[in-house]
């Protein structure tokens, strides 16, 4: 009788490690495992398995394992599969780390899957959502992952002929003469603005255009102010804008104040500030095919493709987009990362969500891209 | 606490001076840095103050001698007081005026304006002597203005109250305006860019090739025919079939270029700032 509940604990104890191997979800955190295997995964019996196994080990950087849940079949190369999770070329990818993923099967046969993921990334710039579709197929008593080649583009070596063309900021001495070294700052204005309740709480947006022939550092802060003259809270344009405007350049801006209620707010007061810095023209990049479409959920996107004109890698391009009514008022301001890098002369496709509220009445849009390069920021 | 005695001293000094008659004899106004010249009455020893702006001195001095003070301590202008106390304290007052102008100061605003706009460049000079003392007697301030080698402005103003001022209009050329404001031999130059103004008749011109639609400005002036700077972004946007492509390009070497990704039949737009350029109809490839 002494004997029993030891037992029952050592039966419980095993029962539960073993549970805890076997069903490591997709949410899970795994602390302290840089890399390598330490949990051992169920056998691929199933299509929603088999895609769970090479999920969880690429979240765990276990590339062995990973790649080994990769079918045969298709042409794939270890290092681009593996450069496929952890980005390249210093890219917005290659800081992010997967955090959880759920799964949904969209079609399955006795011989074939098509699962839909949307995996769950946190970045620098904050989470990131990401949707693929993957295909799997049934080898023998297993299924793998029909891994797709990669799209990652391959830039010939080649040369490209630029104008290179920058600004550089010279400072007078200290014992220069008063009156001797003034510069003016940059003359920018604030062309629209649109305070506008969302569903987080208030928010100012609007466009800022560079009026000068030099660049500008601009950044934009509204205060809300009340009934009684006291400022309910003050935010400003952070990520949400281009912050270096070349000559007769436009950018949106948004300004967000969670949990602040539009209702209470009588007066905005804005605030521009412009700083003359050194600056490039280069890289240029342009926003090609830009249409608004319904994604796979059925919302409202505005895709495109990003090309690079130029010679110079972009680690990190950064789209932000106004979005106007029939009037030219820009209804919303909206913004997002492009996870890859833009190699020179390629193109990278790029979607922003439209808010579902406003998608009907979005009639034109422009987007200007703001850009991350390694070494030039 | 040393201090504190001391003004309480001089203090008392003012009040018995106040009270008393007025025996010394200083000039009504003399100029700073120069020496000044002051007779006592009296006789025997006596203590003599000077309270100026910036200085206040004490020393025992022979009553009844002429007293000459330095330039070196009346280098500020404004109003000095002294007061000698023997039996009994006596007090004077004279003005020091600012020395000849010896530099100027001068504020130009802006630092960058757009050719041709009225009353855009302004200029103030304000004359200081050697000691930095503001010099508010009328001098006559010369400002020139030239662009390159032509003369935009060439006028004398007296200065008011220690100031003299322009206001004039940009010219029309694009470049530096070297502004110089003089008296006598002492002048001040300032540079102030004149920059090209907004673009005008902005022409576009666009060929297909292999990547699709190369599309480039003609050079791109302002209204009065100056190239506007290097950097400028002229915005292209190109409409295929409901679909948009645009490019924020900068102009380089007075030109402006972007190639556009259409290959079906394309109208292409530009614009710099407030300006719309041409439509270009582009057929499918």
């Amino acid at each position: 009788m002494k004997f029993i509940l030891p037992i029952v604990l050592v039966a419980v104890t095993a029962v539960l490690i073993a549970v805890a191997l076997t069903t490591a979800n997709a949410t899970g955190k795994t602390v302290g495992i840089s890399a390598g295997s330490a949990f051992l995964t169920a056998k691929p019996a199933t299509p929603d398995q088999a895609l769970s196994n090479l999920l969880l080990n690429a979240k765990r950087r276990n590339w062995d394992e990973a790649f080994n849940s990769v079918s045969n079949a298709q042409p794939v190369n270890k290092q681009s599969f593996i450069q496929d999770w952890t980005g390249s070329y210093g890219s917005l990818r290659a800081f992010s780390s997967l955090e959880g993923y759920d799964i949904r099967p969209l079609h399955i046969t006795n011989d074939e899957a098509q699962m839909r993921v949307r995996l769950h990334w946190t970045t620098p710039v904050g989470p990131i959502e990401d949707v693929r579709d993957f295909r799997l197929a049934r080898e023998g008593d297993i299924w793998k992952t029909l891994w797709p080649k990669s799209d990652m583009p391959n830039v010939p070596s080649q040369v490209i002929p630029v104008t290179y063309l920058r600004w550089d900021l010279v400072s007078g001495g200290s014992d220069d003469e008063w009156g001797a070294k003034n510069i003016d700052a940059p003359h920018v204005r604030i062309v629209s603005m649109n305070p506008l309740d969302f569903a987080e709480g208030a928010v100012v947006l609007g466009e800022v255009v560079n009026e000068d022939t030099i660049p500008a550092f601009v950044n934009v802060t509204a205060t809300l102010v009340d009934g009684s003259g006291n400022a309910i809270d003050e935010e400003t344009s952070f990520d949400k804008i281009d912050h270096i405007l070349l000559p007769k350049q436009v950018t949106p801006y948004r300004i967000d104040f969670p949990k602040v209620n539009l209702k209470n707010v009588k007066n905005v007061r804005m605030n521009i500030k412009a700083t003359l810095v050194p600056a490039s023209a280069d890289p240029v990049i342009g926003v090609m095919n830009q249409k608004v479409d319904p994604d796979y959920q059925g919302k409202a996107v505005l895709r495109g493709d990003l090309f690079n004109e130029s010679g110079q890698t972009v680690n990190i391009p950064h789209v932000i987009a106004s979005l106007y009514d029939n009037n030219g008022k820009v209804l919303w301001v909206a913004d997002g990362y492009v996870e890859r890098a833009l190699l020179p002369q390629t193109s990278a496709p790029f979607t922003i969500e439209i808010p579902k509220n406003m998608a009907s009445k979005v009639q034109n849009f422009h987007v200007v891209v703001n850009q991350y390069s390694v070494g030039r920021n | 606490m040393q201090s504190f005695l001391h003004c309480g001293v001089v203090c008392l000094a003012l009040f018995l001076a106040q009270a008393r008659a007025q025996d010394i004899t200083a000039p009504k106004s003399a100029v700073a840095g120069e020496q000044v010249s002051l007779s006592i009455a009296g006789s025997g020893k006596g203590t003599f103050y000077l309270i100026g702006p910036g200085i206040s001195n004490k020393h025992e001095i022979n009553l009844g001698e002429e007293m000459k003070l330095r330039g070196d301590v009346l280098r500020t202008a404004g109003d000095y007081q002294v007061i000698v106390c023997g039996d009994p304290c006596k007090s004077a007052t004279f003005y020091v005026m600012p020395a000849k102008p010896f530099s100027i100061s001068f504020l130009v605003h802006p630092s960058r304006v757009p050719v041709s706009q009225s009353d855009a460049v302004s200029g103030v000079a304000l004359p200081f002597d050697q000691f930095h003392n503001l010099v508010l007697a009328p001098v006559p301030i010369n400002f020139q203005l030239a662009a390159g080698k032509a003369s935009l402005l060439n006028k004398t103003e007296m200065t008011q109250s220690g100031a003299a001022w322009f206001r004039t209009a940009s010219s029309k050329s694009a470049g530096a305006l070297q502004v110089t404001a003089a008296f006598q031999d002492i002048s001040a130059k300032r540079v102030v860019q004149q920059v090209a103004s907004e673009p005008c008749n902005l022409r576009l011109t666009g060929q297909r090739n292999a990547k699709g639609i190369l599309v480039q400005t003609e050079p791109v002036h302002d209204c009065s025919g100056n190239p506007v700077p290097d950097g400028t972004i002229v915005s292209f946007t190109a409409n295929a079939g409901g679909v948009k492509s645009t490019v924020d390009a900068p102009i380089k070497k007075g030109l402006a270029s972007a190639q556009m990704d259409a290959n079906g039949a394309a109208v292409i737009s530009g614009a710099s700032g407030v300006v719309m350029g041409n439509e270009l109809r582009m057929g499918a490839k």
